[in-house]
Order: structure tokens, then sequence, then C-alpha cells
């Protein structure tokens, strides 16, 4: 193979045959000026000093490397660390993101920025960023997932930003990105589209993954300084796969270790009812980029389910799909009841109320860890806390507030 | 000679201007796209643009998502637009059907196996919304071996360079989009759209046609003086939301011959090819 797996994407935004442009041409000009914007940007040590900066004073980075090890005696096996992204400001390892993005937009003189939401973490972040920046905030956010998701709403609304309902399609995160698409190509001059995962046009899934990659190149660190080596595995959840790509990234290059992403298979592979675009899915094109899509035969794409609005999406981040063409990573799937085992186990055993999503992740590293040796380490991406899900397992366990 | 170009050929002999109505197909039935197809014919479509419904059209409106959403409901796939597209074939030979949609569906096919099928249907031209020039050779290239022209997008921030990258791909007639937004949009600057008309003709080597944001006779007229052809779509549609399905046909052969009258009637373009 002509480049290594963590030089991509290329010129154009490609990861082998993934990622690319597909976008209307009334967008291009918006791309092109967006990536020619982030290329200087990522030139200048300004820039770099201030993201560093806000990510440690704002965001409250590095975030801790935690050894879970009431957890991993419990489980008889491997020792699982939690990288704690569930301690940064607004609960989430979205707002690092959210920084990078904003001060770009600063930079590019847009005073507006707009921005999609599945679970609300991604609007609670954007929403953050764009008060202390003292931009306008606009958040599409599925009429369903509001309804799932009232105390992030409420959340973004105290921060001064503007929720509109996305009635249209499924209701859901995808019909959240089509809309802010459509506000995008509306008003272009003044608007700075956040987009919150590693998917999109060219050079969002690079960008996202640049700004996210912090996780990782912290981990290797803290790993070292904890442990004197790199784990065995890493292991991360996937819906669009932002937090597992800041993770992954910066050990794509460290052959011993194994990248393992978890997505939602909700309840169960076989049963449709899922969101495993890697898992289940077949290569597409859809929001810009092409990827693993949840599709029906006839090329129309399906509605998915999780009991984490976050992961409940049909398609994932355009490099997740190079990565698992290219065997580099691989990819597994963990059932909402899986999940929720996970989150109860966690919260029981070490104190920690973990996101449905990153419960996820948790769960692969619970039925991992009992087959490995106790020297055997599991890095886990611990990438929210669960306050926002409170509704929804309480739901699940019959519990009425 | 293609059925598009022919088109175009007759009406520059006749000093008249294109009306190319988009519909989508299997809105709000499957049973009712022949007959608006039909229909189009009669008042007057030059061409006329089907839409391939897609669950997720990120570059429409309002409007076209409803119809896509329409159709979806009634289980409408690619295949069957290219079964719709066969049935009007075998009774109109001479207009041509672009089929305009996203890549997705097309790709769930297969790029050739669908150059193949939509040229066996008597599809004459095929503009796909989410393939800009720079992810679309191949597909181009596949269109063009079945005889069937890739149609492309330009848009207001298009810059000098990417018209030739299109004028290098397009045939058939290049599709400039008069606003930033999405379809159905409200207003369009006919003075602003009028300034890139000639350039884009020139660096291109065919036919321009201005679409997004015109719904009335005026609008349409004042387009048919600085472009060569007039698109109207979420305008039809909105009639046809509106409409029974028994009155269906009726409403917009009124409502597009209004339209057509007022392009035939527009004064002569001051900038003609």
């Amino acid at each position: 193979m002509a480049v290594h797996d963590h030089d991509l994407p290329d010129a154009t935004g490609h990861f082998g045959p993934y990622g690319g442009v597909f976008v209307a041409e009334t967008l291009i000009a918006a791309l092109d000026e967006l990536r020619e914007a982030y290329a200087a940007a990522q030139r200048d040590p300004q820039f770099l000093a201030e993201f560093d900066h806000d990510l440690q004073h704002y965001v409250g980075r590095p975030s801790p490397l935690y050894h879970a090890r009431r957890w991993s005696e419990r489980l008889g096996g491997a020792q699982i660390y939690l990288k704690r992204e569930d301690l940064n400001h607004t609960g989430a390892h979205k707002i690092n993101n959210c920084i990078g993005q904003a001060l770009l937009a600063r930079r590019m003189h847009k005073p507006r920025v707009i921005a999609e939401t599945g679970a609300g973490q991604h609007g609670v972040a954007t929403a953050t960023v764009a008060a202390r920046f003292g931009m306008e905030c606009v958040v599409y956010m599925g009429a369903e997932d509001i309804h799932r998701q009232a105390a992030n709403v409420y959340r973004m609304k105290l921060l001064g930003a503007t929720v509109v309902p996305v009635e249209s399609g499924s209701r859901t995160l995808k019909d959240a990105l089509n809309e802010a698409m459509r506000d995008w190509v509306t008003r272009v001059a003044d608007t700075f589209y956040i987009i919150g995962t590693v998917a999109g046009p060219h050079p969002y899934p690079m960008m996202v993954r640049d700004f996210q990659s912090v996780i990782g190149r912290e981990c290797i660190r803290q790993m070292q300084e904890q442990c004197g080596r790199q784990p065995d595995a890493v292991i991360a959840c996937v819906g669009g796969g932002s937090n597992a790509m800041g993770i992954f990234h910066p050990y794509l290059a460290a052959a011993g270790v194994r990248l393992i992403g978890v997505e939602a298979a909700g309840e169960g592979i076989a049963s449709g009812r899922h969101a495993a675009s890697l898992t289940a899915g077949q290569p597409g094109v859809l929001h810009g980029n092409r990827t693993y899509l949840l599709q029906d035969e006839n090329g129309q794409i399906i509605e998915t389910h999780s009991i984490s609005a976050g992961l409940d999406y049909p398609g994932v981040g355009p490099e997740h799909a190079w990565l698992k063409d290219s065997g580099r990573a691989e990819y597994v799937g963990v059932t909402d009841g899986e999940a929720l085992q996970a989150f109860h186990d966690l919260c029981r055993i070490e104190g920690i109320i973990p996101a449905l999503e990153s419960s996820h992740a948790l769960a692969y590293a619970s039925r991992l860890a009992p087959s490995l040796a106790p020297d055997a380490i599991l890095l886990v991406n611990l990438s929210g806390r669960g306050d926002k899900d409170m509704h929804t397992v309480a739901d699940k366990s019959g519990i009425r507030f | 000679m293609g059925r598009i170009e022919q088109a175009f050929a007759r009406l520059q002999g006749e000093g008249r201007k294109a009306l190319i109505p988009f519909i989508t197909a299997g809105d709000p039935d499957p049973g009712l796209t022949v007959p608006l197809l039909r229909t189009l014919v009669r008042a007057g479509a030059d061409v006329i643009e089907l839409g391939v419904p897609f669950s997720d059209p990120m570059a429409d409106g309002p409007t076209i998502q409803r119809a896509s959403e329409r159709a979806l409901a009634k289980g409408v796939s690619l295949r069957q637009v290219l079964s719709l597209v066969a049935t009007f074939r075998g009774e109109d030979r001479r207009t041509p059907i672009v089929l305009m949609g996203y890549a997705n569906p097309i790709e769930a096919m297969g790029v050739e196996a669908f150059a193949a099928a939509a040229a066996a249907a008597g599809v004459d031209g095929v503009l796909v919304v989410d393939y800009p020039p720079e992810e679309s050779a191949d597909f181009a290239a596949a269109l063009q071996r079945h005889a069937i022209d890739p149609i492309f997008l330009l848009a207001p921030t298009s810059s000098d360079a990417r018209i030739a990258q299109v004028g290098a791909l397009a045939s058939g007639y290049i599709y400039y989009v008069s606003l930033k937004g999405v379809t159905g949009s409200a207003t369009l600057d006919v003075a602003a759209v009028a300034a890139r008309i000639p350039e884009i003709r020139a660096r291109t080597g065919v036919p321009v046609g201005v679409g997004f944001g015109i719904r009335d006779a005026a609008t349409a007229a004042a387009v048919a003086r600085i472009a060569d052809a007039v698109v109207v779509g979420s305008r039809l549609i909105e009639e046809i939301e509106r409409s029974a399905a028994a009155t269906a046909c009726d409403n917009v052969l009124t409502l597009l011959s209004g339209i057509r009258h007022a392009i035939d009637a527009a004064a002569p373009a001051t900038g003609e090819p």
C-alpha cells in the first residue's frame, strides 16, 4: 500500500475509497474556504496555542486516566483503564472539537454557528462555545430526540442557543444533519457549520479527528507514566465515530495495539433494529462522504435503533470504514441490554455514571477482559457522563420520577 | 444527436427558450406519474426533469422532501422510476427525460448497471445532486458510453476554474442554481443571474438552464430573457400536493401553460449564444 493508514486522507479527502466531497455545487465554495482556513490554522502557532490553552483552562484537560481496579478484579482478567472524557466541561469529549471549530469560525469572521445534535451532547458543547465566544448559535435536533433528551434541550436554551426541532424523515440525528446542511447552504457567508463527528464532506472527517486526537495523545503519555507501556487494546464506542477516532488515531502507528470500535447492536443485529453500520451496512454515499451505511436494497437510508441517541446514526465516519477494510481496527456490536448492564456495573462498582454511548465500549471491555491475563491492559474511552441518560435508564427499570 | 441536443437545437431555430418542469416520480402515487408526464408535455415542456425519491434529500427544500417522502411511502424505487420512464417513452419518443436525484440509490444499483438500465428505459440525461465533478469522472464516462448526458449544477459561488471543470464533463445542458439555498427558496435576483450566464455558456459550450426560486410566470419570463432554459420544480410540486388525485393533472396543466405563455411572450434574449 502506497500510504500508511495514519497518513490519510489524501489531498482530495479520501481514505482509500471512502470520504471525499459528495455535496451539491452550492456547498463547494464554502468547503474550499473551510479547507484553506483550516490548513492555514494548522500551521499557525498562535492558533494551536489558543486551542491548547482553552483545552487546559476551559475544558479542564488533560482528562485523567483512571485504573478501574475493582471492576477489573470483579471481571477477573485484564486491567481496565478509563480515559475520563466524562470529566470534561459539558461532560463529554464533544467539547474538544467544538473549541477547535469555534476558534476557526472566529478566524474566518463568521459570527453565527450552527450544529446538528442527536443525544444533545454536541448541541450543548456547541451552545457552550458559542456563548463563550459571543456567537449566535442555532442547533438542529430531531423532534424524536428532543423528546428523548429534554434536559439537554433546556441546557442549550440556557446557554442562549436556538433549538430547532426537525420534523422531516425519521426525526433523528440524520435528519438534523440534513437540516443543518440546508441552513448552511442558505447562509454560507456568515455561518460556520460545526459538525460534531468525523463524518461529512472533506475536510470535516480529518479536522474533527485532529481536534479529538488530543485524547489519544494524552493516553500515550499517561499510559507510559502509569503502566510503563501502552495498552494491549483500545476500545471506544462508534456512532459517527469521533471519540473513537480521537483515541485511535495517535495509536494507528503502534502496530501492537489492537483498536476495537464498538457499535450499537440495539436489539441484536439479527433483529434489524440496530445502528451497526460497519458490522451490517454496505458502502454508499450520504451526508457528503462515501462510507458504510445502513440502507435497504434500493439505496434508501433506513431508520436505526439504539438505546443511546448518540449512536443512533445510519452512517459512520469514512476513516473508520477505511480502518475496517484495511484491518487496522476491528468493529464489534454490543446490544442495548449489554450496554445497560455495563452502565449499572460501573455505577455500582466504580462510582462512575457513564453515558449510554460509552457504556457500549465498557460492555465490550467486560466481555473481553475475562479472556485475558491479569497483566493485560485494556484502555476504554469513557467518552461521556450519564447524567443525560437518567430518564432513559429509569424508564427501562420501570421507575418514574 | 441526443434528444436533449435536438430539443435545444429546435428551440434555437424557433427563437424560443426551453421550459423544463420538475416533478418527483411516484408523487403522490406511481399511478399518476405517467399521466403527469403527459400533462407536462401538453403544457409545453421541452425537457422533463424527473426526481428520483431519496430518503435524505439534503439539497432540497421541504416541498421536494415531502414529495420524496410521499413517493417512498408508496415504495417507489429507482427500478420503478426507470419502468415509469420506459412506459412514457413507449408513447413519447421526442421529449427528453432527465433523472435528478442523489448518489446512493444509483450506487446501490451499481453505476454501470444503472447507466445501462437508464439507457434501455429511454432516459436522456442524469443529474446527481451530490456528485460534483471531482467525484464523478467515472460516472460521467459510464453515462456517456450509454449516450446519456451527464447534467451538472453550477452555482453563483462557482469559480471560473470550476466552471471550466464542469464544462469538460457536461453535455446536454448546465443547470445553474440561481440562488444560495435549497430548492423552493424564496427570491431570485435576475440581474445577478444575468451577469453569470454568458460566461458559463462561453466556458462550457452547452445551453444554460436556470432553476431554484422560479415560482411564477413573471419570474419565468425574466429568466427566459437571459437563459436558454427555465426550470420550475417546487411550485409544481406544491400544486400537485394541494390537488386531489383527480384534478392534479388539470391544475398542473393550467399552471404550467401560463408559465409557457409567459416564456414565449418574453422579449428575445439579449445574450443569445
